[in-house]
């Protein structure tokens, strides 16, 4: 087992908002890790800052390490633009491209990073749809307006749109949450597929979607780390008592 | 004693609507007299001659505009080719990097441009342009309308380029893009339609414009295609066609009037179809 990711000390705030506090765990290659815990508890603000987008937002700053294959992502060597190409993210609200078609908007990645061979853009663009499970009902409107789709759709497309670009890690913020239960299989069908390959990182509200699908788990509560474990251990045995009312759902 | 009140507040009602009601009715006649005065009057002078025949001399029939036509998209097309990158790229400017104390100084300063005379900004290309070169040109009046649509271009690709909403850009920065390419390939493109409406909007303003042109692009009664010589336009025509005694002419003038409405009414359709289409925001 090696460390894809080791993260170390960090902290995260909004202006003087402290969002995420003295974080530290470790997120393993080929692994697919879970991010749970109540609303506003800072997951989007956890994964946000693995792939240096949390700095984008106005008075947004961090502090502390984040280690991708033992480099620091916040070493002032280090560029965002080639960080944010090895570890892609599917945000929590999809945002495919509104003036661009189902095509283009996977394509996007793509075309932007200097690739111009049609055939080749061409099969990049079918296989990450396909794994994406959304080949069967998007294949007859390619050039047709991506906004034309529904938002579990568009959450499809994000995700094709992501793995289009074959980042080495992807952050996925509640890619299921506008999805129903068929996609959603598909889509946790895809994540056992491609870990193989790749590093995944989920943010879920869907317990029973975490030990479904994760190797390990981290529980956060008001922007700190309180648990984090292999799956089952947390889901059989949680070392915190505020982990356990959380999953056990008797959490206020 | 309710149904006192129920009346009073009908009568009201009534009122308020039939007054903004007769408004309305009267901003729309207004237009519509000028359109059906200018098509009555200029309708006569306009056949195939008008649109590719060269002025004559009064008294001489059969003569037409197409050098103040040719001359009109010379000039506009001039002002446009300054406008456009300037206007659209201090508009970036604005509503990317516009979080410092420099930007609301630029921001004042093309709402002062924008509220500026015509006239004065004729005057300006004529000291900046006209002197210099020693002659009246078509680039001096290009100069001149260009001055008068960069505020308008650069204020309405800040807005438009605003209203691109931030999870846009994320979503390409998060893709590993740099991000002067976010700007060009995803924030303009996603606003393109709505820049389009501004510069259509901007064409559309200074395409009727003559106090400007009067010193700079001069005039001229051949049909010319140097950007470095006078040249003839529509507006500058108009004034001196319907300011002549000669009843000829004046009939002339309508019939350029009239040709131009359509040309201004055409820049503003055009800019509400941008507006509408699919890829719109
Ligand atoms: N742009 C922002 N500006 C200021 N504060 C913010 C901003 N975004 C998030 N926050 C704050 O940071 C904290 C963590 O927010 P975050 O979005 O990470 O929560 P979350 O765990 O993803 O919640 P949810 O499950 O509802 O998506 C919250 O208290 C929130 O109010
Ligand atoms: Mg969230």
């Amino acid at each position: 087992m090696t460390k894809k990711l080791i993260i170390e000390h960090l902290n995260a705030w909004f202006g003087s908002v402290q969002a995420l506090k003295d974080i530290n765990l470790n997120i393993e290659e080929n692994s697919v890790t879970a991010v749970i815990g109540p609303s506003g508890c800072g997951k989007t603000t956890f994964v946000r800052c693995l792939n240096r987008i949390h700095e984008v937002v106005d008075n947004a700053r961090i502090s502390g390490k984040v280690l991708l294959d033992g480099e620091d992502i916040y070493a002032s060597t280090s560029d965002p633009v080639l960080v944010r190409r090895r570890i892609g993210m599917v945000f929590q609200k999809p945002n495919p491209f509104p003036t661009m078609s189902i095509f283009d908007n996977v394509a996007a990645g793509i075309r932007l990073n200097g690739i111009k061979k049609k055939n080749e853009i061409a099969d990049a663009v079918e296989r990450s749809i396909k794994m994406a499970a959304l080949w069967d009902e998007v294949k007859d409107k390619l050039y047709k307006s991506a906004t034309a789709l529904s938002g579990g759709q568009q959450q499809r497309l994000c995700i094709a749109r992501t793995i289009a670009v074959e980042p080495e890690v992807i952050l996925m913020d509640e890619p299921a949450s506008a999805l129903d239960p068929i996609s959603t299989a598909h889509i946790e069908e895809l994540m056992q597929q491609i870990k193989d390959k790749y590093t995944i990182v989920i943010v879920t509200h869907n317990m029973q979607q975490a030990a479904r699908v994760s190797d390990y788990t981290g529980f956060f509560l008001l922007g700190e780390l309180i648990e984090f474990s292999k799956t089952p251990d947390m889901f059989t045995n949680p070392g915190d008592k505020r982990t356990e009312d959380y999953i056990t759902g008797r959490f206020g | 004693m309710k149904s006192l009140r129920y009346f009073k507040r009908r009568t009201i009602n009534n009122t308020i609507f039939f007054l903004s009601y007769a408004s309305a009715v009267i901003g729309v006649a207004i237009l519509l007299l000028i359109l059906l005065y200018t098509v009555i009057k200029g309708a006569s002078a306009i056949n195939l001659d008008f649109f590719i025949k060269l002025p004559r001399p009064t008294g001489v029939p059969g003569g037409g505009i197409a050098n103040a036509l040719v001359g009109t998209f010379m000039v506009v097309g001039i002002a446009s080719a300054i406008a456009i990158p300037v206007g659209v790229m201090a508009g970036i400017y604005l509503s990317e990097f516009g979080n410092n104390k420099f930007a609301p100084f630029i921001r004042y300063l093309a709402d002062v441009l924008n509220s500026i005379p015509s006239i004065v900004t004729g005057v300006v290309a004529y000291v900046f342009v006209v002197l210099p070169m020693h002659r009246f040109s078509a680039l001096a009046g290009g100069v001149a309308l260009s001055i008068m649509m960069i505020p308008i271009i650069t204020r309405t690709s800040e807005e438009l380029i605003r209203m691109v909403p931030d999870t846009i850009r994320e979503a390409a920065l998060a893709l590993g893009t740099p991000q002067w390419k976010v700007i060009i390939f995803i924030v303009l493109r996603t606003a393109a339609a709505g820049i389009a409406t501004g510069v259509m909007l901007a064409v559309a303003r200074v395409g009727g414009e003559t106090a400007p042109l009067l010193f700079t692009a001069f005039n001229n009664s051949f049909m010319s295609v140097r950007p470095d010589q006078p040249i003839s336009t529509m507006t500058v025509l108009i004034y001196n066609y319907a300011s002549s005694p000669y009843a000829d002419w004046n009939a002339m003038a309508w019939g350029a009037a009239f040709v131009l409405i359509v040309i201004v009414l055409i820049a503003n359709i055009v800019s509400k179809i941008f507006t509408k289409t699919k890829y719109a925001l």
